[in-house]
């Protein structure tokens, strides 16, 4: 598995890379929505439910 | 700048011992090597104690021969459900890892001494975590609800295994960087580093969560915090609890790919689609958590059904998208080696004699047709209500996390033994049937399971018949039950015989097995219809076909089936409450 010969036009490294692609290739930018996601839609909203229930005096 | 990370990255790479590994080609660091051997070893033993927790469980289960007091029953679920979920588990998925980064990526891995630290970490928690349930009085279960109170000990090692896995979660982080800096790999990372990327990130959210829990828990149980509200408890528990499973969804998804692509030179049908399914994941899978809180009255509707089906059914199209690629990616690679008559010749002629591709095949059918359809059922805020804390429950993940997680990590092993350990596999006649053997196994005591709680029996609950209570009982579960009981440790027989065999021969294999090296390399692998061992797995790159018709027949078959089945249990559910 030796060099590749570059068989891209030359224009190729200019080229954009797609939005998502670039997303997916940034590992620290999943690992954020990967916490927040959870974190806001399952932990945040069900502990602010469950605080919200009274309780017996 | 530039220049100074290159030259920091030099000194490292040059202090790094790698070999050129003859079946692939590709560099291998022998730190990440040592490391992924370690982690592969402690995986296994706990395999072998947690599976034989297991037998007893089920031989206990089974009325007729109702094996362990009730004491020890709880103390054998106990262990069973840690050693077995948590450490062979997190164990293995420590070594998937290290592979995924260093080994695919041919990079040096970041800070091993760290990766150490996290190994003596884990071993340390595990083995301080069994030492209490042991002792007897900490048969919590390895949810540990409060407010039931296992010994301190028992969630100081939990909280130490943790912090040791999320110390190989940093590591796995650190080698993507240190790989794309010294440009080991050229555009995206392959497939199957993105999966364990994707492992990776939710272990990240599973084990803050369990830190969030497991800390205050232990403080409590050494006097520290007088009270832990139960429902709390169990929201954030279930944030680790369920999260870990997709940790494990998303390694075998990785580990499927992999062998596709070892064995038989499958190309992702689509890096574009497949890596989308991974995103579905690191979005929506840990919300499913919710579903564990299907019937708890102090959470709304709201938060229950956003939670279990809006969003949880984007993370299910994720799987249902890795349960068509993967089979088609296979097809496409076997049609492209010519096997093309028919529309099943693809797979008939597969190398079914490989117990990599067959551990891998099994387990892709068996979690989506047993897991996969079982699991959206009971995540239905609606139907979860029949089968609530019945044998359902561990029916159901006995599917997805041992006929798919453990029997997946378990056909990867027949090539990370020859690959990283340098070994022939010892006995191949038997790693050819054991695949079958403990699949077969685990199906059944999913199966029965779930028959079993469809009747109405109760999970973690010692006894159906209660002789002891010398009354009649107005109410008793029908033959039926009993029966499933029976076939469900049968089943366990097969399983654990399964289980003792992949144990023997990874260990005799290790210590008495044939070296590998350039002559036998490739032969080591188990047979493969090519014969060459393809670069597909360290490459980003399509198949570049659509043609599959083999495929779309058995997507077919699996909406079919999802289909019929999940409307049968609506009726069930209107035979429940009939409307008059
Ligand atoms: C020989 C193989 C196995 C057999 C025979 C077996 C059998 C059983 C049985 C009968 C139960 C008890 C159900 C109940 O009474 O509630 C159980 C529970 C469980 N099993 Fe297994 N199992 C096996 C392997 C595994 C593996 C490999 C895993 C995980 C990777 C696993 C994870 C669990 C968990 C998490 C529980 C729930 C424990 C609890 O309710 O606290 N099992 N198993
Ligand atoms: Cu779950």
């Amino acid at each position: 598995m030796a060099e590749q010969p570059k068989t891209d036009s030359p224009a190729a490294p200019l080229e954009r890379i797609p939005f998502m692609q670039r997303v997916l290739d940034n590992p620290f930018l999943l690992l954020f929505a990967g916490v927040v996601v959870p974190a806001v839609i399952y932990i945040l909203w069900g502990v602010m439910e469950i605080s919200q229930i009274p309780l017996v005096k | 700048m530039t220049t100074a990370v290159a030259e920091t990255g030099m000194i490292g790479a040059l202090a790094t011992k790698f070999r050129i590994c003859p079946a692939t080609g590709l560099r291998v660091d022998l730190a990440a090597e040592r490391l992924i051997k370690a982690n592969a070893v402690a995986a296994v033993v706990f395999l072998a104690i947690g599976g034989g927790f297991g037998l007893l469980v089920a031989l206990t289960r089974w009325p007729a021969v109702h094996l362990l007091s009730s004491d020890l029953f709880y103390l054998a679920l106990t262990a069973h459900g840690l050693d077995v979920l948590l450490m062979w588990i997190i164990f293995f998925e420590m070594a998937v890892l290290y592979f995924a980064s260093a080994v695919i990526l041919s990079s040096r891995i970041a800070a091993p001494r760290w990766g150490w630290v996290g190994f003596v970490l884990m071993i340390v928690g595990a083995l301080m975590t069994n030492v209490a349930v042991l002792q007897g009085d900490s048969s919590v279960m390895f949810t540990s609800y409060v407010p039931m109170q296992a010994r301190p000990h028992f969630y100081l090692g939990l909280i130490l295994f943790a912090v040791g896995a999320l110390i190989g979660c940093f590591i796995f982080l650190g080698t993507l960087v240190i790989a794309k800096e010294e440009k080991t790999y050229e555009g995206s990372i392959p497939l199957v580093t993105f999966g364990a990327l994707t492992a990776c990130i939710i272990a990240v959210f599973t084990i803050a969560s369990g830190a969030i829990i497991l800390i205050p828990t232990f403080l409590w149980s050494v006097g520290y915090i007088g009270h832990i509200d139960s429902l709390m408890y169990k929201l954030v528990w279930w944030a680790m609890g369920h999260s870990s499973q997709q940790i494990n969804v998303s390694a075998h998804v990785a580990i499927w790919y992999l062998i596709a692509a070892v064995t038989v030179g499958a190309k992702p049908l689509s890096e574009k689609v497949s890596r989308t399914a991974f995103l579905l994941y690191i979005l929506f899978l840990q919300l499913a958590a919710a579903h564990h809180m299907l019937v708890e009255p102090g959470l709304s509707s709201e938060w229950k059904i956003v939670n279990t089906s809006y969003m949880m059914y984007l993370a299910v199209l994720g799987s249902m998208i890795h349960g068509m690629t993967v089979p088609g990616s296979i097809e496409a690679a076997q049609r492209k080696s010519g096997f093309t008559r028919g529309v099943f010749e693809w797979l008939r002629k597969a190398p079914w004699g490989n117990p990599a591709f067959a551990g891998m095949f099994l387990s892709l059918v068996m979690f989506g047709f047993l897991g996969g359809i079982s699991g959206v059922v009971l995540g239905t805020e609606q139907l979860n209500i029949m089968m609530h804390n019945t044998l359902y429950v561990p029916g159901h993940f006995h599917a997805t996390v041992v006929a798919g997680t453990t029997l997946a990590f378990m056909a990867v092993t027949y090539l990370v033994v020859p690959l990283i350990f340098q070994r022939e596999i010892v006995w191949p006649k038997l790693a050819k049937i054991q695949p079958y053997l403990f699949g077969i196994g685990a199906s059944g005591i999913s199966l029965f399971m779930m028959g079993a709680g469809t009747l109405g029996v109760a999970r973690r609950h010692w006894d159906i018949t209660f002789p002891a209570l010398d009354v009649t009982l107005p109410y008793g579960y029908s033959p039926a039950a009993s029966l499933m009981m029976g076939l469900n440790g049968l089943s366990a027989i097969l399983a654990a015989t399964g289980g003792v065999l992949y144990v023997a021969i990874v260990v005799a294999s290790i210590l008495f097995g044939k070296k590998v090296d350039a002559s036998n390399a490739v032969a080591a692998l188990g047979p493969m219809p090519k014969k060459v061992v393809h670069d597909a797995v360290a490459k980003y790159g399509d198949a570049g076909t659509w043609h599959l018709p083999g495929t779309y027949v058995l997507v077919g078959l699996f909406f079919t089936t999802f289909i019929l089945y999940y409307f049968v249990n609506w009726k069930y559910l209107s035979e429940l409450w009939p409307m008059q």
